[in-house]
């Protein structure tokens, strides 16, 4: 199917560097993430992660705030950076000759932030100012209640806090917070595009080599919630997410939802968009996505409709979620496999995406899989398989969050609606 | 690569940029139809139509055309706005020739009248998805007070009770003064068989009627103002503020486009420091959006309603600051670094080479490969970037903030 060539390496100190090299492309992007997510906030200090992700760019070795943006914007990078859940994310693309020059600044904003006292107060406004303006996006709002309610802390967590832990946040707490979760172990640098392996891992080497390894701190574990919640809102739509178990990446049977969920929710033949929206014309959203933690996985479905029309919209959800438990048919499968192969070939086009793909690869898998591989354990499996996977593994156990005037029914349509296991 | 066109008897060009080393090919038709060329009585009609267009043919019901898009593993999709509506689709080349016959197929559709009546619920739900998100509709309000009775002050989506009110006829007639074929172009990039592609697109829409699609195209008559629009609900002001701007004509709109990076990019630029890293506010910008005949200079603020007067002052004194004083060599070349890395990157991706194709006939402009139209950027001066400073200013913008705030003292 392709060219390929992915290497990795693993530093003594826990560090991997993972490279797909792309030599027709003339640019190269990495992503690199380090073990230091929110899921490691003190429990009333919650948004620590994001605020020192904000804080670390303001200023490294001898740089300063403005000198650190300046340098990258003078090698014409375009970076991004993000706390998730596990990991805190950096991700820069740029013309591949300035790869080197990129990580030696990405190296120093990870290991030497100055973390500057005059900006503390600069940066908790940054923080604050995204918590308000989640606040106005309603659909996400609805689906970090969902993730919390489901997967419980410390999996469910949402980075961002509240404005009441983010108040609470000091340098210091910034300042211990880097020095014990910012680490090479865990850490991993992935690389696409344009590049050569042999001087990348020796760079690499020099300037992540002699970083101590730390020990991985504790995490506090709260179960999930379970069953419906409303969220009260004056707005327009109801925005509706059911949730059911899904599966993680190294679950033998991950490929098998993986085509259960495809049929109900990719492309516009796809069982949901056909049934909910092309048909009825119930909403202009609906979706249904595998989303995973390291260790949990669950599937989301959304949809955004008119109030007056979204108890509708929920019970022609779930009864397309029962009648997948019935199984998919051959054409079906078919079209998922050509759609799936289309998406990994031109996923070749992007040394974004694949720096993104192979670092997700190493987290999940510690392994890294060939565009071929992906696509030969997609094509391989067989209707039967999937359909077998649905008899064992019915969507089922329903979870609702919605947030609009008026709260809905999960009408049962003789499925058991009893909390996840 | 190489860039090949051709044109039929009837008027409908091809455009293509052929690269044998692209893993994909992408195709799009590109109709110069949008709110603009909509009259009185059919406001949604274009975005209506480009729903439709996925409805189905005398040769395919709604569900084929789906089912058919999906069976060639096509990542395809369409969009409508002011000036263009886009119909497009990237497959792997081997369905070059089922993708091109679906898509010609479909840009000839039936109109059915249960199709019809069932898709205006889902614009419907379209329509009051965008009420509900940021900045709550303010785009098409501050459009309708900068331009005023000009086409380009026309909402793109419409209002519920005017695509309530749209009729099959009216669409229709609106189709056969603006779907052309003289007023199209099927734009392809990624690995192409051109002659293949001519073959096939002769054959498939060689029988298209002409017809004369014009476009009226009146002076803009730009408006100045404050206007708010009050959501009690929402948390943070949206301000946006629209100032006139480079047209599609105008010589300097290159320079004035490294203007807008210098004053409001997302890193690095002078809004950035002003307004995102003190957390001032969550979300700052100023771009600059090209039309036929008019233009404008765009900025949107989001922040915490407490500091939104305060903001709009600090977004004109940034402002009144560059026009007067002028920006550096160092931010000048800044900008530069950035703009050629995003051509770069963006070059090497089928979907927005096929997107730079088209957009360049739809704008009426002779084709420029990625590397000149980085060398065009390349070639801007300090002096007319400080030019385009001076002419496109926010002196007396449109002003309209969106949110929970009402006592509006100093505006």
């Amino acid at each position: 199917m392709t060219q390929q060539q992915l290497s990795h390496y693993s530093f003594d100190n826990g560090l991997t560097i993972v490279g797909h090299h792309m030599p027709w492309l003339q640019s190269a992007a990495y992503a690199i993430s380090v073990s230091a997510g929110s899921r490691y906030d003190d429990a009333d200090k919650v948004g620590t992660a994001n605020f020192l992700c904000e804080m670390v760019q303001r200023g490294c070795g001898d740089m300063d705030s403005r000198q650190y943006i300046e340098a990258l914007q003078m090698l014409g990078i375009d970076s991004s950076s993000s706390a998730g859940n596990y990991q805190t994310h950096y991700g820069a693309a740029m013309i591949a000759s300035e790869l080197i020059p990129s990580l030696r600044i990405s190296a120093e904003m990870l290991r030497r932030p100055i973390l500057p006292a005059d900006q503390l107060e600069d940066g908790r406004m940054v923080c604050l100012q995204e918590i308000a303006a989640l606040e106005d996006d309603l659909a996400q709002k609805a689906m970090n209640e969902m993730r919390a309610r489901f997967y419980g802390t410390p999996d469910g967590r949402n980075s961002d806090g509240t404005i009441e832990s983010i108040s609470r946040i000091t340098l210091e707490d910034l300042r211990e917070s880097h020095q014990s979760l910012y680490r090479p172990n865990g850490m991993i640098i992935a690389v696409a595009g344009n590049f050569d392996w042999e001087r990348l891992v020796d760079e690499v080497g020099q300037l992540f080599g002699d970083w101590e390894s730390k020990p991985d701190p504790e995490v506090i574990t709260l179960p999930p919630e379970t069953g419906s919640h409303h969220i009260p809102f004056e707005s327009e739509q109801t925005h509706i997410i059911v949730g059911f178990k899904g599966f993680t990446y190294s679950h033998p049977d991950f490929y098998l939802n993986r085509c259960a969920i495809g049929v109900l929710s990719d492309g516009m033949s796809s069982r949901l968009f056909t049934e909910v929206r092309e048909k009825r014309g119930l909403c202009y959203t609906v979706y249904a996505s595998n989303h995973m933690t390291k260790n949990q996985a669950g599937v989301f479905c959304y949809s955004g409709t008119s109030t007056d029309r979204a108890q509708q919209t929920l019970d022609v959800i779930i009864e397309q979620l029962v009648e997948l438990g019935n199984g998919i048919t051959q054409s079906e499968l078919d079209r998922l496999k050509i759609r799936i192969r289309s998406g990994l070939i031109s996923q070749q086009e992007s040394c974004r995406s694949r720096a993104n793909s192979i670092n997700s690869d190493w987290f999940h898998l510690g392994r890294l899989r060939t565009l071929d591989e992906l696509n030969e354990s997609i094509s391989s499996i067989t209707v039967d398989q999937v359909n077998d996977f649905l008899q064992r593994h019915p969507p089922s156990n329903f979870s609702l969050v919605t947030l609009g005037s008026n709260p809905l029914e999960l009408k049962e349509h003789g499925i058991p609606t009893t909390p996840i296991g | 690569m190489e860039y090949r066109q051709h044109r039929l008897a009837n008027g409908l060009e091809i455009h293509a940029e052929c690269n044998d080393l692209a893993y994909t090919s992408g195709f799009g038709f590109f109709v110069k139809a949008g709110s603009r060329d909509e009259t009185d009585g059919i406001g949604g009609v274009s975005h209506f139509l480009e729903h439709m267009v996925f409805k189905g043919t005398p040769n395919r019901t709604a569900a084929e055309v789906n089912l058919q898009l999906d069976e060639m593993g096509s990542a395809s999709n369409a969009r409508t706005g002011e000036e263009s509506t886009i119909y497009h689709a990237s497959v792997l080349p081997e369905f070059q020739s089922d993708v091109v016959a679906l898509l010609s197929d479909i840009m000839r559709p039936s109109l059915r009248l249960e199709d019809f009546e069932t898709e205006k619920k889902v614009i419907v739900e379209e329509i009051m998805m965008y009420a509900d998100q940021p900045p709550y509709g303010g785009y098409e309000r501050i459009m309708e007070e900068f331009y005023g009775d000009h086409p380009m002050g026309q909402s793109v989506l419409g209002t519920v009770d005017s695509v309530t009110g749209l009729t099959p006829e009216a669409m229709r007639s609106y189709f056969e003064q603006r779907y052309s074929p003289s007023n199209m172009v099927l734009a392809a990039a990624g690995k192409i068989d051109f002659d293949k592609l001519v073959d096939d697109v002769e054959r498939h829409c060689g029988r298209w009627k002409s017809f004369p699609a014009e476009r009226t195209c009146p002076a803009p008559d730009y408006r100045s103002g404050f206007v708010s629009m009050h959501k009690p609900n929402s948390v943070q002001q949206y301000l946006l503020q629209m100032a006139p701007g480079a047209t599609l004509q105008s010589e300097d709109r290159y320079a004035a486009r490294v203007a807008t990076t210098i004053m409001g990019d997302d890193a690095g630029s002078r809004f950035y420091w002003e307004f995102l890293d003190s957390g001032l506010a969550e979300s700052a910008g100023v771009g600059s959006y090209e039309h036929l005949g008019c233009g404008s200079l765009m900025t949107v603020i989001c922040c915490d309603p407490s500091k939104a007067e305060e903001n709009l002052e600090r977004a004109k004194k940034l402002f009144n600051q560059a026009a007067s004083e002028g920006v550096t060599e160092k931010e000048l070349a800044m900008a530069k670094r950035k703009i050629a890395s995003h051509i770069l990157l963006a070059s090497e991706r089928t979907d927005t080479r096929m997107f730079s194709v088209g957009t360049q006939w739809l704008n009426d402009q002779p084709f420029k490969t990625p590397a000149q139209i980085a060398e065009v950027y390349e070639n801007v001066t300090l002096d007319e970037v400080n030019a385009a400073l001076q002419k496109y200013h926010m002196r007396s913008p449109m002003t309209l903030a969106v949110g929970p705030k009402e006592d509006w003292l100093a505006v």
